[in-house]
C-alpha cells in the first residue's frame, strides 16, 4: 500500500544542510501495525509527515496505492489526505471553539457530506470510542485522554486506510495513554493500518513490526522477514 | 465543502473572537454610515436648491437688459446697458404663442409710511401677471387689478411682514399709505411665503408698474419675467424673446435671457458633483476600515495557525483555506455594512427631525454603493491574510502547540 524508495529530505538550518531523512526505503502493507522509534531528531516525525503528504521528499519515490504522490497537485494531495489518511497528533489539535462532535464533524464538512448523514456518522464514531456523553463539550472541558480519543474519532471518521499517530500518548498519564493506544489498536484490528511514532519502548514493543531510526536512517526493521 | 457550511464555519470562527469581530464590524459600520449620511446631506442640499428655484415659478425665463455670453453664474446686474428695456418691450412679448404670461418689473427703494410709522422697503412695480408667474398667494384683499399697464393706479399690495410692522393687528385694507411722495391705497396683503432668490417677499410693496416708473422717474425696467406656455416651449420662447427685442432694438442683441432650467441644471450638476466628492471623502473611512480588517485578519491567521495546519492535515486544500478566510472577512464586512445602514438611517431620521425645513434624503444608489464598496473592501483587504493562511506550511503550523 505504501512504498517509499530512496527518500531524502533536507532541511536548511542556517548555512548548514541537515539530512532529516536519507535513503529511506519502506514498504507498508494494508492493515499493518508499525511502531517507528528513535531519539528525537532521528527523522521519525518527518517520515510520518511525508507518508501523510504534509511534506514532500526532496528526492526519491513515494507511491500510495500505486499512485506516485509527487506528481499530485495541492488539491489532489488534499483529497488523498481527506479520504485515505487519518492524523493523530501529540497535542491533539482540536479546534478550541468547537465542541467534540463538531471537531469530529470537520472532515465530513470539508468533504461536502450532507448534514443529516454527518450527524449520524459523528454519533456512531463517538459512541464507538465511548465518548457520546461528551459530544457537546468543548476541548477545554475534556481530559487529555478524552481529547485524544476525540482526535482519533476525527482521524477515522472518513474511514482512511492508514492512521498516522505522532506520539499520541506523549501528553497524558499512563492510564489515559493505555486507553488511547487501546482505541488505536482496536481500529487496527478492524483493518486500518496503524503507524505509530513514539520514543517510549514499552509502547513500541506492542507493535508486531518495529522500525528503529537514527540520524534520518532506518537502523533496524523487524518487519522485513 | 458546501457554501452553507463555509458561511457557518466563518460565522463560528468570528464569534469565537468577539472583541476583534466587534471592532471590525464597528469600523465598517462607521465607514458605511458616514458615506451614507454625507451623501444624504449632499442630496438634501441639491433638493433644497431645486425647491428654492421651482418656488420662483414654473417654465420661467428672465429677460435682463445687457448682453452676456454666460448661461449660468450671476446675472450681469451692473453691466453697461446700451439700450433700456421698456414697458413697451415687455408688452410686445405677449404676441408670441410660446409665451403665456409676461410680468415687467421695476425695482426701487422708498420709504413707506402710515400715520407716524415709516419703513424703507423694496418697491416692486409690476402687473397682475406677476401673481401667477411667481405663485404668490394673498392673505387679505386682492392683488393689483388688471387694466392698462401703461396707466398707473394708486393702489398697493404689501408683504405680510411690512403689514405687521406698519399696521400691527389692524386691517390695512382701504387705508392710504405714503410711498415716497405719493399716496397709495392698500388693497391686499401677501401671504407668508418665505424667501426666494434672496428677495424677502414679506418685506416688499407691490404697485402697478407705471406707478413705479413714475415714482422712481424712470422709463426703464429692471427685468422682465416671462412664463413660457409649457416646458417644451421654453427654447421657443427664448428665441421669440430674442427676435422680438432685436426687432425693437434696431437689430441689436442687447438683452440676456436666462432660463430657469439652465440655472437649475447648472446647480444640479454642481450639487451632484459636490455629493459625489463628499461621498469620496467619506469612503476614505471605508478604506481605513479595510486596513483594520486586514490587520485583524492577519492577527487571526497567526492566532489560528495550528487550526489552519489541522484543516490542511484533514484534507483542506489551500484553495479551501483561502475561501474560508475570504468568506470570513466578507461576512464581517456585510454585517458591518448592515449596522452602518441602521446607523445612517437613525442619523438621517434625527437630522430630519432637527432641521425639518432641510429636505435630507438618502439617495437609493448610496445604499447600494456603500454596501458594495464595503464588501469589496472586505474582500480586497482580506486577500492578503487569506493567501498567507492558504500558503502556511502544515508541518510548521502543527509543530506549535
Amino acid at each position: 500500500m505504501i512504498y517509499l524508495a530512496g527518500v531524502e529530505r533536507i532541511f536548511q538550518v542556517g548555512d548548514e544542510a541537515v539530512n532529516a531523512l536519507s535513503n529511506v526505503n519502506l514498504t507498508v502493507d494494508a492493515g499493518e501495525y508499525i511502531a517507528i522509534m528513535g531519539p528525537s531528531g532521528s527523522g521519525k516525525s518527518t517520515l510520518l509527515n511525508i507518508i501523510g503528504l504534509l511534506d514532500r521528499p526532496d528526492r526519491g519515490v513515494y507511491r500510495l496505492e500505486d499512485v506516485d504522490t509527487t506528481d499530485l497537485t495541492d488539491d489532489q494531495q488534499a483529497s488523498v489526505r481527506r479520504h485515505k489518511i487519518g492524523f493523530v497528533f501529540q497535542f491533539f489539535h482540536l479546534v478550541p471553539r468547537l465542541t467534540a462532535a463538531e471537531n469530529v464533524e470537520l472532515p465530513l464538512i470539508l468533504a461536502g457530506v450532507d448534514p443529516a448523514e454527518r450527524k449520524s456518522r459523528v454519533q456512531a464514531a463517538l459512541s464507538a470510542l465511548g465518548l457520546s456523553y461528551r459530544a457537546r463539550h468543548r476541548p477545554d472541558q475534556l481530559s487529555g485522554g478524552q481529547r485524544q480519543r476525540v482526535a482519533i474519532a476525527r482521524a477515522t471518521i472518513m474511514q482512511p486506510n492508514v492512521i498516522l499517530a505522532d506520539e499520541p500518548t506523549g501528553n497524558m498519564d499512563r492510564n489515559s495513554g493505555k486507553d488511547v493506544i487501546q482505541s488505536l489498536e482496536d481500529l487496527n484490528e478492524k483493518g486500518m493500518a496503524l503507524i505509530l511514532v513514539t520514543h517510549d519502548p514499552d509502547l513500541g514493543s506492542r507493535a508486531p513490526r518495529k522500525i528503529q531510526m537514527v540520524d534520518g536512517k532506518i537502523l533496524e526493521d523487524t518487519g522485513v522477514l | 465543502m458546501k457554501t452553507g457550511d463555509v458561511i457557518q464555519f466563518s460565522i463560528r470562527a468570528s464569534s469565537g473572537y468577539p472583541t476583534r469581530t466587534v471592532l471590525m464590524i464597528l469600523a465598517m459600520a462607521i465607514g458605511v454610515a458616514s458615506v451614507i449620511l454625507l451623501t444624504a446631506l449632499g442630496e438634501g442640499a441639491r433638493r433644497y436648491v431645486k425647491r428654492e428655484f421651482t418656488s420662483l415659478g414654473t417654465h420661467l425665463l428672465v429677460v435682463l437688459p445687457g448682453r452676456s455670453e454666460t448661461t449660468g453664474g450671476p446675472p450681469p446686474l451692473l453691466g453697461e446697458t446700451p439700450r433700456d428695456l421698456t414697458l413697451e418691450d415687455a408688452l410686445s412679448l405677449r404676441r408670441s404663442t410660446a409665451i403665456r404670461r409676461v410680468a415687467p418689473i421695476t425695482v426701487g427703494s422708498a420709504p413707506v409710511s402710515w400715520k407716524h410709522r415709516d419703513r424703507e422697503v423694496t418697491i416692486l412695480g409690476s402687473t397682475p401677471e406677476l401673481f401667477e408667474i411667481r405663485h404668490l398667494s394673498m392673505a387679505q384683499g386682492r392683488f393689483i387689478p388688471s387694466g392698462d399697464p401703461a396707466r398707473g393706479m394708486s393702489v398697493c399690495v404689501m408683504g405680510y411682514k411690512l403689514k405687521k410692522e406698519l399696521f400691527g393687528n389692524q386691517s390695512p385694507l382701504g387705508e392710504w399709505t405714503r410711498i415716497g411722495d405719493r399716496r397709495f391705497r392698500v388693497i391686499g396683503v401677501l401671504a407668508k411665503k418665505g424667501q426666494s432668490l434672496r428677495l424677502d417677499m414679506g418685506d416688499v410693496v407691490i404697485i402697478p408698474v407705471a406707478s413705479a416708473q413714475a415714482l422712481f422717474n424712470t422709463s426703464s425696467l429692471f427685468r422682465i419675467l416671462v412664463q413660457a406656455s409649457g416646458r417644451d416651449a421654453i427654447p421657443k420662447a427664448k428665441n421669440a424673446i430674442l427676435s422680438i427685442i432685436r426687432a425693437r432694438h434696431e437689430g441689436e442683441d442687447d438683452v440676456t435671457v436666462i432660463t430657469q432650467d439652465a440655472l437649475l441644471s447648472t446647480f444640479d450638476r454642481i450639487f451632484t458633483a459636490l455629493t459625489l466628492s463628499v461621498a469620496g471623502i467619506a469612503s476614505i473611512s471605508l478604506a481605513v476600515a479595510g486596513i483594520l480588517i486586514m490587520n485583524v485578519m492577519l492577527i487571526a491567521v497567526s492566532r489560528r495557525t495550528t487550526e489552519i495546519g489541522l484543516l490542511k492535515a484533514i484534507g483542506a486544500p489551500g484553495r479551501q483555506i483561502l475561501r474560508l478566510f475570504l468568506a470570513e472577512s466578507a461576512i464581517l464586512s456585510l454585517i458591518g455594512a448592515a449596522f452602518g445602514l441602521i446607523l445612517a438611517f437613525f442619523g438621517t431620521w434625527a437630522l430630519a427631525h432637527a432641521f425639518p425645513s432641510f429636505p435630507i434624503k438618502v439617495p437609493f444608489w448610496a445604499v447600494g454603493a456603500a454596501t458594495g464598496v464595503s464588501l469589496l473592501t472586505g474582500l480586497v483587504f482580506g486577500v492578503l491574510p487569506a493567501r498567507r493562511a492558504a500558503k502556511l506550511d502544515p508541518v510548521q503550523a502543527l509543530s506549535r502547540r
